[in-house]
């Protein structure tokens, strides 16, 4: 857990710079927050946090599930990454993703993550994207 | 239009920047535009979106690339103020859903998007959008996405 939350902490200055948070990890899940900024919304008149955001968060949660089921740091990228917004999500209130990387390959890791806020059985989004191991 | 009026609504705002192209005061009134540095330019003849390259928006600090979040928000945004500008839509458009292809990595440079919205109906729009840097014939990134529009 300490070594994964390297890469919200000094390993991926993006993640930092939006303030995500590893909350939790299993053997190929990550569990991380996105706590909600005024310097992150996308739409002034609601307060709505921007898409781009929730699709930064989606990557990192997804791409730390796929180091987990790989067990080891591994040089990753993202192949692709579909995500479907199922309700807008309320201002003010952070966001959790949670990502489970269900297949894995040599090469190619399959990853499918929900977005919720408090209430997983009322997510926000819902996304499936597919990862690459970088060559050795 | 006097200083003293109180600051337009978003609404008005993009009414009329659709007539000055002023873009910056529209990315500006949007703070994830702004603390990305999102914004839209005219181009030869063109409205392109260009993320300009700041150190926080490197996802591997190795190689190093651009965070692949950081290319799908592009992509998004892109789609977005093409939508704002180039229709008649009231209000900011909502995704429904956003499908992002990562072609090649992000190098610490700027980073442009043209998005081509390719239906558009009463309700329901679909973008496609291409991100580049520096050969536009070599996209790093590519999307379609699906915005429900707010009726006029």
């Amino acid at each position: 857990m300490e070594r994964c939350s390297l890469f919200y902490t000094d390993i991926v200055p993006h993640n930092h710079a939006l303030g995500l948070k590893l909350l939790d990890i299993g053997p190929a899940e990550a569990v991380v927050e996105l706590p909600y900024a005024d310097f992150l919304v996308g739409n002034p008149e609601t307060g709505v946090i921007a898409g781009g955001a929730v699709t930064t968060l989606i990557d990192a949660a997804c791409g730390s599930a796929v180091i987990l089921r790989f067990g080891r740091f591994l040089p990753l990228v993202t192949l692709d990454l579909r995500i479907d917004y199922l309700r807008p999500a309320r201002p003010g209130t952070s966001l959790t993703a949670v990502a489970e990387c269900y297949r894995a390959t040599r090469q190619v890791a399959f990853v499918r993550a929900l977005v919720h806020q408090g209430d997983k059985s009322n997510p926000v989004a819902s996304a499936q994207g597919t990862f690459m191991r970088l060559e050795e | 239009m006097s200083d003293t009026q109180p600051s337009p609504t978003l609404a008005e705002l993009v009414l009329q920047v659709r007539k000055t192209r002023e873009y910056g005061r529209l990315t500006d009134a949007i703070p994830y535009a702004r603390f990305m540095g999102i914004g839209v330019e005219h181009l030869a003849g063109e409205m392109l979106c260009r993320m300009t390259y700041t150190p926080k928006l490197i996802g591997n600090s190795f190689l190093p690339a651009l965070h692949g979040g950081t290319l799908g928000a592009l992509l998004e945004c892109s789609a977005i103020f093409e939508l704002l500008l180039q229709t008649e839509t009231q209000r900011v458009p909502k995704v429904i859903s956003l499908t992002v292809d990562f072609l090649r990595s992000g190098k610490a440079q700027d980073t442009f998007a043209r998005a081509f919205i390719t239906r558009q109906g009463r309700r329901v729009a679909n973008v496609r959008v291409e991100a580049w840097q520096d050969d536009r014939t070599r996209p790093i990134a590519s999307a379609n996405a699906l915005f429900l529009l707010s009726e006029p």
